[in-house]
């Protein structure tokens, strides 16, 4: 399956092979044998639940009631988001409101205490990391988590890993599918880079790249992993003005090139102004408000939660 | 590019070995070679399979692990245990001694498997203690381990020989205690040894540089970042422990071979052995193949070379021990270094690193 | 009867243990280095004594105090030459000169006095205690050794609970940085700990070779290893937790010895290291560490 699929991948313009890998990755989710009976028995019941969402389309991401705490203090309370396909979302919210701890229950870090997560109508709660990963959630951290002794080409070849595979044996002996599926993780890597302008750069060690090539060498990484949802925390922190900018482009660019639903965590409110079409806002572990961008930043509530009465 | 690099690199590490076998041939054709370092030999590539290996759990992996010279016994046993219990049923030695090397590699890495599924999910200093507590016990057992044949079949014991219950006429004791195991042929050569070293080296540089090897270091730099992209950090951990696990037993049993009596002693096999293959991976620099090889080369050599200088040769190895590992890493003398460097160039243009 | 004088016994030999635990916790705790080197100077503190003792003829007590005054000496300028330059460098790094010293140490004391093994005079001169009519002896070396042992665990916990060197070394190895902003010396703080620890090991080279008293250049290695052992036993880091470790391990040590097998008592000291450590990856009293996302 996976050799198919490689194949697939690596012919074809860069959105053509973007979108047969989101096809393929959608027949995996539908492959019985990846899932635990447990898993299986929720998700049969959950699909039947989330087919009657309205209109019959299924959103990407949609969370209900999702809670956790961490020695009595609730820091996630009963949170929900609905994120149809192809959105550019924002979680706002102070410092310390638990933004990241909802990206954490989303990527499978923590485990939830309550609620229910759904990736395109799937139950995906409770699932590990890789799972997680493997359903289709990348992500990219707050202080940046590269691969740093390796190279910027080798950085985003891990993120290969699971779409293009040969086994230990055939990669120690040097079989013929060994040489012929680096030249495909190279060539699709290569492509990613470019997206990102880092092509040039593909040789250094990524703790050698600056700042904010680091931040974007870290999307590019999870992008590899052919997601259907990207997270992205704090994207443009540490950025000065005009880097920023410059990564609203590259967002953009990315959600249209590769018809991503991405939902972000973001202080600077420029960017968030700017991008993202809904927002959620979270005060304390709990939703303070949701709706279209402008709605929300304009709400009086919101306001007081960053400023102070 | 960088493909490019690795190649000659690679290629490089190769050329030394090769080069070295070449450069010794030589000597011993022309008579240049004393019977000491003779003698020194097998037990050069001993410790250079067995830097490798480790440097593979250490560089690559980034988990210290303080019980190599464990796996190494277990090889070393259980190649030395084939060797002699097939001396009648495989007449050539040599065949014998290619299967003890597979018995000895397959061995050690079972239980470099075994071992490593509780133990891996350790981290730092714990799993260090935790590898040392194994190779200590792998030693110790073995040491108390009676092992005869008859015309009945194998017999097991861990008290004496009499508890043995060997029959009397057709019975044979094969390891004996902490007398260990006699009379293995002594198969090992130099030129086995370097052999041995160039397929460890083509095992692990072609595991770095590969799917699995990407893998592997991706654990070693950002274990949270690596599971956020799918890999599957138990999986990685356990086949980097035991590859390293069992081409250490391959070692082994190359050591098993160039005694006549094998015993699990803390000489040959106690955690300070385990230790001594540390210093050469650090010394030779976390994740450099060449460098860990060439590092337990000389100093292995060292104390023989220093032989002149009786007793204060282990003296001065640990001096020397003390001031390259401060050179090495010490950040006044890395910038004391590169001061001097960059006068030595002539230019007082200072290289931005 | 005999069971409970190989507890005691045990007891008493984790005593030892818990002293020099004492010293790898500590260190670890402040300088997040594994000291390899603490069991050799165990052994140089016994050979002072010895020297002091056994060839000039002196009082015990003053061996002792040359022993303590040695180590202490020999701790610190250790720490200064060896590891201090390496103090932003690799835990490795460190680990590796530690073992180059360990070697050092064990390599001058054969060049002064050869690789046999010395007798060694117990320090402790009192008469055995005898119990239950005869059946039950326990020596007077053991009886000191946990008292020595104790009275050590509540000196050392009023010493970093009630002084100010004390606090600082709490300090320095909850955050090495935020601590020496706060204006303490750690170089400071860090030799006062390599001190404290040496002394400590001179106490445990003198009451271990009481008990066990042939003495070579390779005395303290094996119980070096052992007490480090206990340390991360209990939880490196915890002064209790070191106690702990220490009197645990002895005694299933003694009592393996006995009733089990004297070639297997060391495997199954670290087969029980094993389980607890699967169990507690931390240690008995061990802070669990989670690492932030």
């Amino acid at each position: 399956m996976a050799d198919s699929k490689a194949v697939k991948m690596s012919d074809g313009a860069l959105k053509s092979s973007a979108s047969a890998g989101q096809a393929a990755g959608r027949e995996k989710v539908g492959a019985p044998a990846k899932q635990t009976a447990d898993s299986e028995k929720i998700s049969a019941s959950v699909d039947q639940a989330a087919g009657t969402e309205k209109d019959g389309t299924v959103p990407t991401l949609e969370v209900k009631n999702l809670s956790i705490s961490f020695g009595g203090l609730k820091a996630v309370d009963g949170f929900n988001v609905v994120i149809g396909k192809g959105q550019l979302y924002g979680l706002i919210g102070p410092n310390g409101a638990g933004k990241t701890t909802v990206f954490n229950l989303l990527t499978g870090v923590y485990k939830p205490d309550t609620g229910m997560i759904l990736l395109d109508g799937k139950n995906i709660t409770g699932k590990k990391t890789i799972e997680i990963n493997q359903e289709g959630i990348a992500r990219t951290f707050q202080n940046i988590r590269l691969f740093k002794e390796l190279s910027v080409l080798d950085n985003v070849k891990v993120g290969l890993h699971n779409h293009h595979r040969y086994s230990t044996v055939e990669g120690i002996l040097r079989l013929p599918s060994f040489y012929r599926i680096e030249k495909e993780m190279n060539e699709r890597a290569m492509e990613l880079l470019s997206v990102f302008d880092l092509d040039k750069e593909c040789d250094y060690k990524a703790s050698n790249l600056p700042y904010g090539k680091q931040r974007k060498l870290e999307i590019a990484r999870a992008l590899a992993t052919d997601p259907k949802l990207l997270l992205l925390d704090e994207p443009a922190a540490g950025m000065n003005p005009n880097e920023t900018a410059e990564l609203m482009e590259t967002i953009r660019f990315v959600r249209e090139k590769f018809s991503m639903t991405i939902l972000l965590i973001e202080h600077d409110m420029k960017l968030v102004a700017g991008i993202c079409e809904r927002l959620t806002v979270l005060n304390f572990g709990q939703v303070l408000t949701q709706g279209e961008t402008s709605e929300v930043l304009n709400d009086r509530r919101v306001i007081t939660a960053y400023l102070g009465e | 590019m960088t493909k490019n690099k690795v190649r000659i690199q690679n290629a490089v590490t190769y050329g030394m070995v090769i080069l070295f076998w070449v450069v010794i041939q030589v000597m011993d054709k022309t008579g240049h070679l004393t019977s000491l370092f003779k003698g020194l030999l097998v037990p050069l590539c001993m410790y250079a399979i067995l830097a490798v290996s480790l440097n593979l759990t250490v560089g690559i992996l980034g988990e210290l692990s303080l019980g190599h010279a464990g796996f190494m016994c277990l090889g070393a046993f259980s190649g030395a245990f084939l060797t002699n219990c097939l001396e009648t049923a495989v007449p050539g030695v040599g065949l014998r001694f290619f299967l003890a090397l597979i018995l000895g590699a397959a061995v050690a890495g079972v239980f470099g498997l075994l071992i490593g599924i509780p133990v891996l999910r350790l981290k730092g200093d714990y799993l260090a203690i935790v590898t040392l507590a194994f190779g200590e016990i792998i030693k110790n057992l073995i040491n108390v381990l009676y092992v005869g044949r008859d015309a009945n079949g194998f017999h097991f014991s861990m008290k004496d020989t009499t508890s043995l219950g060997l029959d009397e006429e057709t019975g044979v004791i094969l390891v004996k205690g902490a007398q260990g195991i006699t009379g293995t042929p002594r198969a090992a050569t130099f030129t086995i040894g370097i052999l041995l070293l160039l397929l460890t080296l083509f095992i692990v540089l072609n595991l770095i540089h590969s799917r699995t090897g990407r893998a592997i270091m991706s654990i070693r730099d950002n274990r949270i970042a690596a599971e956020s992209i799918g890999i599957n950090i138990t999986k990685y951990k356990l086949m980097a422990f035991s590859i390293s696990a069992a081409l250490a037993g391959m070692a082994g049993v190359l050591y098993a071979h160039s005694l006549s009596t094998l015993k699990a002693s803390s000489d040959n096999f106690g955690y300070n052995k385990s230790i001594l293959i540390l210093v050469f991976v650090v010394l030779g620099g976390l994740g450099n193949m060449r460098g860990s090889i060439i590092a337990a080369m000389l100093l292995t050599a060292l104390p023989e070379l220093l032989r002149g200088l009786n007793d204060y040769r282990m003296l001065i190895y640990a001096i020397v021990l003390i001031v390259m590992t401060i050179f090495n890493s010490s950040p006044k003398a890395i910038e004391l270094r590169s001061v001097v460097m960059s006068k030595l160039r002539g230019g007082a243009k200072k290289e931005v690193a | 009867m005999s069971f409970l004088s190989y507890f005691i016994s045990g007891v008493s030999l984790g005593a030892v243990y818990a002293i020099i635990a004492l010293g790898y916790t500590m260190v670890y705790g402040i300088a997040r280095m594994l000291n390899f080197a603490h069991g050799d100077v165990i052994m140089v503190g016994s050979f002072v004594i010895f020297t002091v003792v056994s060839t000039f003829g002196l009082n015990p007590l003053i061996g002792i105090a040359a022993g303590v005054l040695a180590c202490t000496l020999l701790g610190v300028t250790v720490e200064r030459i060896a590891y201090r330059p390496l103090r932003e460098a690799t835990s490795l790094a460190v680990l590796i000169t530690a073992i180059g010293v360990s070697y050092f140490l064990q390599n001058v004391a054969l060049l002064i006095f050869g690789s046999n093994a010395h007798q060694f005079t117990s320090v402790v001169s009192l008469p055995n205690l005898v119990l239950a009519g005869g059946n039950l002896i326990i020596s007077s070396t053991a009886i000191v050794t946990i008292i020595s042992c104790i009275i050590i665990m509540i000196a050392l916990t009023a010493f970093i609970n009630r002084t100010k060197i004390g606090q600082a070394m709490l300090a320095v190895s909850e955050d090495r940085g935020a601590a020496s902003l706060m204006g303490i010396d750690v170089n400071k703080t860090i030799a006062v700990t390599f001190a404290i620890g040496s002394a400590l090991a001179a106490i445990a080279g003198a009451l271990l070779c009481s008990a066990y008293p042939s003495l070579t250049p390779y005395t303290g290695s094996m119980p070096g290893i052992k007490a480090f052992t206990a340390a991360v036993f209990g939880g490196i880091g915890s002064i209790p937790g070191a106690l702990i470790g220490g009197i645990v391990l002895g005694v299933i040590e003694n009592l393996s010895k006995a009733y089990i097998s004297s070639q297997l008592s060391d495997a199954i000291v670290f087969a029980v290291l094993i389980i607890v450590l699967l169990v507690r990856p931390t240690g008995i009293l061990g802070r669990k560490i989670n690492e932030k996302v």
